[in-house]
C-alpha cells in the first residue's frame, strides 16, 4: 500500500472530493473541452484573459480522484499567472508527472509536487495532465475537443 | 510406421479429464493455466479481465509451439508433406469447430480475425448487396462498438438508418419494443448473445423467431457466449454468428465467422487474393467454394490449431459442466459484491454470464482499478467499448469483473476484500 499512499496523497483525496474553482466561468473569453477516451474523462476549462494574464479560471466535468484533483490544483496555482508562467508549469508539471523528478531551474511547483507520485503509475499520467493538455487548448483558443489519444 | 507419425499431433496431448462423475475441479482446471500461478506486484494474480481476453491453457501453448517446432508449412499450396501436413491440421481444426457450435458444414466455418472482422465482412458483402437507401439495420443498445461501426458505415455508405431496439435498468432487451422495430424495411439484425458491460444473456432463440417470420436474417456476435456455454447454432437458427478464439482460451489474432451456406453462397467475397480463387485471367477470375471465397491470402495455421486445441480442452472438460460452475459462481460474486456497502451493480438481467460491472459511489472506476491492480487483481474499467451503454445508464464507465472457468469463490472473496481497501483509500 506504500505506493498508492504516494499516488492518493490527502491533498489529491481532499481536492477531488471539494474540487476548488468547479463552475462555469460567466467571464470566460477562453474555453476548451478536454477528454480522455480510455476512461471516459471529460473536462472543460474556462479561462479570462486579460491580455496576457489569467484573471480567472475555473473547470467543470467528470473524471478520477487523480484528473480532478489535478484539475482542481492548477485552477488554484494559475490564477494570476501569465500566459508564460502557465506554459512553463505545465512543462515542470509533465517532468515531474513522468519522471518523478522536479526541475531545478523551472518555476516552483508549490502544492503540485504531491503528484510524483503519479510517475509510478505510467497509466494514469494521462489522468494528471488532462486539465493541462485542455488548458492549453483553452490558451491557443482551440474549439476542437482535446484528446489525450 | 510413416513419417507422417513423427509429427506429434494434438491427439497425443489430448486433455486430461477433471470431469469425475459430474463433478468440475477448479483447483485441477487452475494447474493446466500457466499464468495464474504467477504473482503481480507481490500478490498472487487474481485475473478478473476474461471478458477482454482469456488466459490460455498449457494444451493452447503447446500446439502452437508444436506446429513451429514440427508443423510450420503454408497451406493449400503446396504438394510436399508438410504443407499436406498443415492443411490437413488447418481443416481439422475447421471441423472441430464445425462440431464445437453445431455448424451443418465445415465450410459454413469462416476462419477471420476475430469477431471484429466477422461482423465487417457480414456488413461489406452481405450488407452491401442488400441494404439500400431508406432501408434500416436493427441493432440493440447493449452492443459492442464492433456491433456498431461497421453497420453506421454501412449505413452511410447506403443512406441507410441504424435502428437501436432500447434495454430496460437491469440491462434487458425489451422484446415488444424490439418486435414493433422489425418493419418492411429492416434488411438484417444484429445483436449480442452476452453482453461484454452488462453480462446480459439475450433470448437470441426467440428473437431469431421473431426476426425470420419477416425473413429478416440475424447477426449474433457471440464473443462473449461462447467461453461460458455450449453454443448451438442449428439450435438458434441464426444466420450468422461471430466470435473469437481469444476470449474463448484460444491464441489471438484468429475467430470465427459462421454462416449458413446458403447465405454464404449468395455473398460476393470480402477481400481479394490468393487462396480464394479458382481462377485468374485478367479478364475474368471464377472465386473459390466455401469456406475459401472468404480466405484471402496465407491464413493464422497456427491460430485455427490453437484454437481446435481449446475447443478440445472445453469438450473434455464439457461446456456443460462450465456453465454450470460458472452460474454458481457469479450468483456468488453478485451476493458477495452487491452486499458491500455503496456498491452498484450495473447489468442486473436474470439471466447473465461472465460478467459483474459495478461502481462504488464517490469513486471513479479507474481508481478503483489501480487499487486493485495493487493487490494483484485484474480488472478492467472504462467504458469497455460500448459508450451507448454507458450513456444509457448515465455513467461515464463501470469496473468490470469477468470470469472464467478458472475463478473461484476464493478470487471473489479476494476482490470483496479489495474494493473493501478501495473505499479505505478514500474514506
Ligand atoms: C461482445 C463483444 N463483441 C465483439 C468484441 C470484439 O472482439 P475482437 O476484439 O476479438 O474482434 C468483443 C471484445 O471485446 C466483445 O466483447
Amino acid at each position: 500500500m506504500a505506493d498508492l499512499r504516494e499516488l492518493y496523497q490527502e491533498v489529491i483525496l481532499e481536492h477531488s472530493k471539494a474540487p476548488r474553482n468547479y463552475r462555469e466561468l460567466a467571464a470566460a473569453n477562453h474555453s476548451a473541452e478536454g477528454y480522455n477516451p480510455l476512461c471516459g474523462d471529460h473536462f472543460t476549462v474556462y479561462l479570462n484573459l486579460e491580455g496576457d494574464s489569467i484573471r480567472d479560471i475555473s473547470f467543470q466535468g467528470s473524471g478520477c480522484a487523480i484528473s480532478k484533483a489535478s484539475a482542481s490544483m492548477m485552477t488554484q496555482t494559475l490564477k494570476g499567472k501569465s500566459r508564460a508562467d502557465a506554459e512553463k508549469l505545465f512543462e515542470a508539471f509533465r517532468k515531474l508527472v513522468t519522471t518523478g523528478q522536479a526541475n531545478g531551474d523551472q518555476p516552483q511547483l508549490g502544492k503540485l509536487a504531491v503528484f510524483s507520485g503519479v510517475s509510478e503509475f505510467p497509466v494514469r499520467v494521462k489522468c494528471a495532465t488532462l486539465a493541462w493538455h485542455t488548458l492549453q487548448a483553452a490558451l491557443e483558443g482551440k474549439q476542437d475537443t482535446v484528446s489525450t489519444e | 510406421m510413416t513419417t507422417a507419425a513423427k509429427i506429434p499431433s494434438r491427439e497425443s496431448a489430448a486433455p486430461h479429464l477433471h470431469v469425475v462423475g459430474g463433478a468440475f475441479t477448479v483447483e485441477k482446471v487452475r494447474r493446466d493455466f500457466p499464468i495464474l500461478s504467477r504473482e503481480v506486484h507481490g500478490k498472487k494474480l487474481v485475473y478478473l479481465d476474461n471478458a477482454a481476453t482469456s488466459q490460455k491453457p498449457r494444451a493452447v501453448i503447446d500446439a502452437i509451439s508444436r506446429y513451429y517446432e514440427q508443423g510450420n508449412a503454408n497451406v493449400h499450396r503446396g504438394v510436399h508433406f508438410l504443407s499436406e501436413h498443415a492443411t490437413g491440421e488447418h481443416e481439422r481444426a475447421r471441423r472441430t469447430v464445425q462440431h464445437f457450435i453445431n455448424a451443418a458444414d465445415a465450410s459454413e466455418i469462416i476462419f477471420v480475425r476475430g469477431t471484429t472482422e466477422a461482423i465487417n465482412l457480414v456488413a461489406q458483402t452481405y450488407g452491401r448487396t442488400h441494404v439500400r437507401a431508406g432501408d434500416e439495420v436493427l441493432i440493440t443498445a447493449m452492443e459492442h462498438h464492433s456491433n456498431i461501426v461497421p453497420w453506421q458505415i454501412l449505413c452511410e455508405e447506403k443512406g441507410a438508418n441504424l435502428r437501436v431496439a432500447p434495454i430496460n435498468d437491469n440491462g434487458e432487451l425489451l422484446l415488444e419494443e424490439f418486435e414493433k422495430l422489425l418493419g418492411p424495411r429492416t434488411k438484417i439484425v444484429a445483436l449480442p448473445h452476452v453482453s461484454n458491460a452488462l453480462g446480459t444473456v439475450n433470448p437470441v432463440g426467440r428473437i431469431v423467431e421473431m426476426a425470420h417470420r419477416r425473413n429478416i436474417p440475424v447477426l449474433v456476435d457471440g464473443a462473449q457466449a461462447v467461453p461460458h456455454m455450449k453454443v448451438d447454432v442449428h439450435a438458434l437458427d441464426c444466420d450468422f454468428y461471430a466470435f473469437s478464439s481469444h476470449k474463448m482460451f484460444g491464441p489471438i489474432g484468429i475467430g470465427v465467422l459462421y454462416g449458413k451456406s446458403a447465405m454464404l453462397e449468395e455473398m460476393p467475397p470480402y477481400q481479394g487474393g490468393g487462396d480464394m480463387i479458382s481462377s485468374v485471367t485478367f479478364e475474368k477470375t471464377t472465386y473459390n467454394k466455401l469456406p475459401f471465397k472468404f480466405e484471402a491470402g496465407t491464413p493464422n495455421v497456427a491460430g485455427a490449431i490453437a484454437l481446435g486445441a481449446a475447443i478440445e480442452y472445453l469438450n473434455g472438460l464439457g461446456m456443460d459442466n462450465i456453465a454450470a460452475y460458472e452460474h454458481e459462481l457469479l450468483a456468488y460474486a453478485t451476493e458477495k459484491i452487491s452486499a458491500i456497502p455503496a456498491v452498484r451493480l450495473i447489468g442486473t438481467a436474470r439471466d447473465r454470464a461472465g460478467v459483474l460491472s459495478f461502481v462504488i459511489e464517490g469513486i471513479h472506476p479507474h481508481d478503483v482499478g489501480t487499487i486493485l491492480d495493487q493487490e494483484g487483481i485484474a480488472i478492467r474499467t472504462g467504458h469497455h467499448c460500448a459508450q451507448p451503454v454507458m450513456q444509457r445508464f448515465g455513467i461515464p464507465a463501470t469496473a468490470r469483473a469477468s470470469f472464467a472457468l478458472y475463478n473461484t469463490k476464493a478470487e471473489v472473496d479476494t476482490l470483496a476484500e479489495g474494493i473493501r481497501k478501495v473505499q479505505e483509500v478514500f474514506a
